[in-house]
């Protein structure tokens, strides 16, 4: 779409104090593909502000976790009204159904906002021209725009954004407005610093744990160690004697959708005290039904369930069973991954303020709609008495779409009747997680006598994450969303199926970036390669041949955004380019490739590894990713470096194990993540920009990750890694 | 209790077993060194101690008093900031920036001992410092360009 012609959807104001204020309503633009758990707000809007200063304020409607949203949303306002980029400014929203769908997760922000922020920027700037122009008596036409100037063409005369701004106000909205097709772009597609990164490297960037609202005081919780449980009894007595302990409060759980573990939570005057006061607790637990919950347990169960047809079948072409059964040789692979913790390095916090019935929160959440929803309902208030203010947040990933730390703090702060901050220690962050699930995946294949894959058979098994949402399956059942990235791999394979088995478990679930891909492009993308070795054939030029279509559209729901088998054979392409694939390497030195696509991206990556006395060495990543027409090229390099690097982290170091019912790790002494010296000292990064609306950067370079470097292994050493973890020392 | 930090003297109220961190941040009030772990695996909350880098999580109170303290809110002098700060600004290094304040004291620190660091002084000096985003290439890269920044203006 180039033209929006919707003016009963824009309105300008004059703002407080003398500004210019556009509010676009959204809801002609709204994106189709909204996430899960997203909600449908009747009045959607987009505000852009001109200070009388010159500073042009955008209200940024998404969370900012990292992934640079508060700079890329701005740069599509700004490269519209042709700002000043030293001048734009951007303030987080605080939660309102008039901002639409704040949901922040999904790699969604730039493509839902695509066309109504650079609306709003263009509008903003035709009617500053023609505040200009009205204030010259000359030709709008004869105008032109440039570093927030409006410029007279036919003269040297020139007035400022911030000048004009009020007069712009009283202009008539226009009834259409153009945007600028790529060629015409000067700030969108170059280079942009982060507009955080000046206070976050002076240590005056605020977070969620940052916050400090007056009287306020401090929490820690005692949860539940094992998931399902709950207090049978306390004795308060040492905590409160503890010096600073002012008060001792049981937190009563909060069931599925939410998942607040039952608790106790001690108040304080600071943090310090809060803890050690929950120290001094003694507790008695009722265990509840999931005590006896072991990975052990896990393991063997889904280790069965793929032995056997699956419960659900997720789709099935041709007869894979009897082409399997016929097969002469019958190639096998089961793959296994772990549950996996977010461990953000802020952990989980949120502060409230429970007064005269109503509630105000400051929460590093991703989720402010979901988050104000769910307070209302568990303190019993209406919605229009929660208030939410995103906080910047340290890391997210999926961990803080989930309102359980709002929830609580909430909950605390009612039963104090006082501002407090809940503080989660890291143990609880990783022991109170909603883990990524861990999976069993059996892949069974038999080659033509051409090489090329006649059957494909791909059982898996999973605790679902939608289990941890929803009482009752999704249509199509609990499979198709635990199946992204496997039952709707894009091989063409003439025999194919994919089916799916639930495992029960008390682990709450939830989306860690990218989601089930990060299991199912694992299992397949290693698979792949088996067959290209056993074929004998390049992995390259094996993969090529068989990208084709995506014939089960479920999930994702690709929207405006076909999958297109040219878009992944491109960065397949590119990436093996840029690596010199196929081309000599130093002695020792092996390549592994992986490709995949994500959240409606397109990603390949090429890691060149060398393994020596059994440790390895990672020499270099190549990562090629297409997301169509790129926003901040320096932004999106640093998604895909950081996704690799998460990639990494989880394919050498992360598990969470289950013993008791409750997670086994403690701290990062127990759940390590990947450190300076042992991640890639060479990261290169490249884009296809195919001519369509964009997508996203944050999730597509972290599934091929794991399949990628166990390709990369499986060459320099013959040893095929079926497990995640990898089984394998870093030099 | 006095806690000298980035040359001011602050008066505080703390039992001697609270950490350096949470007396920073909840009784002095400056909240730019970050909780991360509270057991020293994470490096988010490290600050100088008369120059060295040390994990204020594990620092009890009573040990820094009496000590020159710097945080990330004092890493800058006189309105210029260190060149560590210029380079992870240059290089647009910080994703989320949570754990970057310690990122920062590390490779000052660094600095000062080997003002031109190896890989491997970069990696047994940060190694410490977890970063969940990712940033480990660039950190790298503007320690590297940080440390060439202060060899280009001693010249």
């Amino acid at each position: 779409m180039s033209r929006v012609s919707r003016r009963d959807f824009i309105k300008v104001t004059a703002a407080v104090g003398g500004g210019l204020l556009v509010t676009i309503n959204l809801s002609a633009c709204r994106d189709k593909g909204a996430p899960a758990g997203a909600g449908k707000p009747a009045d959607p809007s987009v505000f852009v502000r001109i200070d009388p200063d010159n500073s042009i304020v955008v209200t940024i409607p998404k969370s900012e976790m990292g992934q640079g949203v508060r700079t890329s949303l701005a740069m599509l306002v700004a490269e519209e009204l042709d700002a000043d980029w030293s001048q734009m400014k951007a303030e987080l929203a605080t939660y309102d159904p008039k901002y639409g769908d704040m949901g922040t997760g999904g790699s969604s922000s730039v493509r839902q906002n695509w066309v109504p922020l650079r609306t709003a920027g263009a509008t903003l700037r035709a009617m500053l021209v023609a505040a200009a122009a009205k204030e010259w008596g000359v030709d709008p036409a004869e105008c032109t725009t440039d570093n927030s100037f409006v410029h007279h063409t036919k003269g040297d005369r020139k007035l400022h954004y911030g000048a004009l701004a009020a007069k712009a106000a009283a202009q008539p909205i226009p009834a259409g407005v153009r945007l600028k097709p790529k060629a015409e772009w000067k700030l969108m597609g170059k280079d942009r610093v982060g507009i955080d990164v000046g206070p976050i490297t002076h240590g005056t960037a605020q977070y969620g744990l940052d916050v400090k609202v007056p009287g306020m005081l401090y929490a820690s919780i005692e949860r539940t160690a094992v998931f399902g449980g709950t207090v049978k009894s306390f004795d308060k007595t040492a905590a409160l004697a503890v010096p600073g302990v002012k008060d001792v409060v049981e937190i009563k759980g909060v069931g599925i959708g939410v998942n607040v573990h039952p608790g106790v939570a001690v108040v304080a005057t600071n943090t310090w005290a809060a803890m050690k006061g929950r120290k001094a607790l003694t507790i008695q637990w009722e265990p509840g039904p999931h005590a006896g919950e072991s990975t052990e347990a896990y393991l063997a169960t889904m280790r069965g369930a793929v032995e056997k047809k699956g419960a659900e079948t997720v789709n099935t072409q041709g007869d894979p069973d009897g082409v399997l059964g016929k097969a002469g040789k019958v190639l096998s692979g089961v793959f296994e991954t772990p549950f996996l913790s977010h461990a953000t390095m802020e952990p989980m916090n949120c502060t409230a303020s429970f007064t005269n019935g109503a509630i105000e929160l400051w929460s590093p959440t991703q989720f402010p709609d979901m988050a104000t929803a769910e307070v209302a309902k568990a303190l019993g208030l209406k919605p229009d008495k929660v208030k939410v203010h995103t906080t910047l947040m340290g890391g997210g990933f999926g961990r803080r779409i989930n309102p359980d730390f709002s929830v609580e703090a909430a909950l605390v702060s009612k039963a104090i009747g006082q501002p407090v901050k809940v503080v989660w220690t890291r143990e609880d962050d990783l022991r109170h997680d909603f883990y990524r699930p861990c999976s069993v995946h059996r892949i069974d294949a038999s080659l033509g006598a051409d090489g090329m894959p006649e059957a494909w058979r791909h059982r898996i098994s999973t605790p679902s994450i939608d289990v941890s949402y929803q009482e009752k399956p999704p249509e199509g059942g609990w499979g198709p969303n635990e199946a992204d990235g496997s039952g709707n791999m894009a091989y063409r394979i003439p025999n194919r199926s994919c089916e799916y088995t639930l495992l029960e478990s008390g682990v709450p679930r939830g989306w860690w970036r990218a989601v089930s891909t990060t299991h199912g492009i694992f299992a397949v993308e290693s698979m792949i390669d088996d067959l290209a070795a056993a074929a004998g054939k390049d992995p390259v030029e094996y993969r090529l041949a068989l990208i084709d279509g995506v014939w089960w559209k479920q999930p994702p729901d690709f929207g405006e955004f076909p999958f297109r088998a040219d878009r992944l054979k491109g960065v397949l392409q590119l990436a093996a380019e840029k690596a010199g694939w196929g081309k000599p390497l130093p002695k020792g030195h092996a390549m592994g490739v992986s490709c995949g696509y994500d959240h409606l991206s397109y990603a390949a990556e090429v890691f060149e590894v060398s393994v020596v006395n059994d440790r390895l060495r990672i020499h270099r990543v190549v990562c090629a990713a297409d997301a169509g027409p790129v926003v901040n090229p320096n932004g999106a390099r640093s998604q895909l470096e950081g996704g690799i690097t998460m990639g990494l982290s989880a394919a050498l170091k992360e598990r969470i194990t289950i013993t008791g019912g409750g997670v086994a790790q403690r701290n990062f002494d127990s759940y390590s993540l990947l450190r300076i010296n042992e991640a890639p000292v060479v990261i290169e990064t490249y884009f296809v920009e195919t001519d369509t609306a964009p997508t996203g950067f944050g999730e597509p370079a972290v599934p091929p990750v794991a399949a990628g470097l166990a390709n990369a292994i499986f060459k320099a050493t013959g040893k095929r890694l079926r497990t995640l973890p990898l089984d394998i020392k870093m030099a | 209790m006095q806690l000298l930090v980035n040359g001011t003297a602050h008066e505080i109220d703390a039992p001697a077993d609270m950490p350096l961190l949470w007396a920073l941040r909840d009784l002095v009030g400056l909240t730019g060194t970050k909780f991360g772990c509270g057991i020293a695996m994470c490096g988010a909350c490290t600050v100088h101690l008369d120059g060295a880098p040390v994990r204020s999580c594990s620092v009890p109170v009573s040990v820094a008093a009496g000590k020159a303290i710097t945080t990330i809110e004092g890493l800058a002098r006189g309105g210029v900031d260190h060149a560590v700060q210029q380079a992870w600004q240059q290089l647009n290094v910080p994703q989320c920036g949570y754990c970057q304040a310690g990122q920062l004291m590390s490779a000052a620190a660094l600095l000062a001992k080997h003002p031109h660091p190896t890989d491997a002084d970069i990696d047994a000096a940060m190694a410490g410092n977890l970063c969940r985003c990712g940033t480990y290439v660039r950190i790298r890269q503007a320690v590297k360009l940080a440390a060439d920044m202060v060899a280009g203006g001693a010249k």
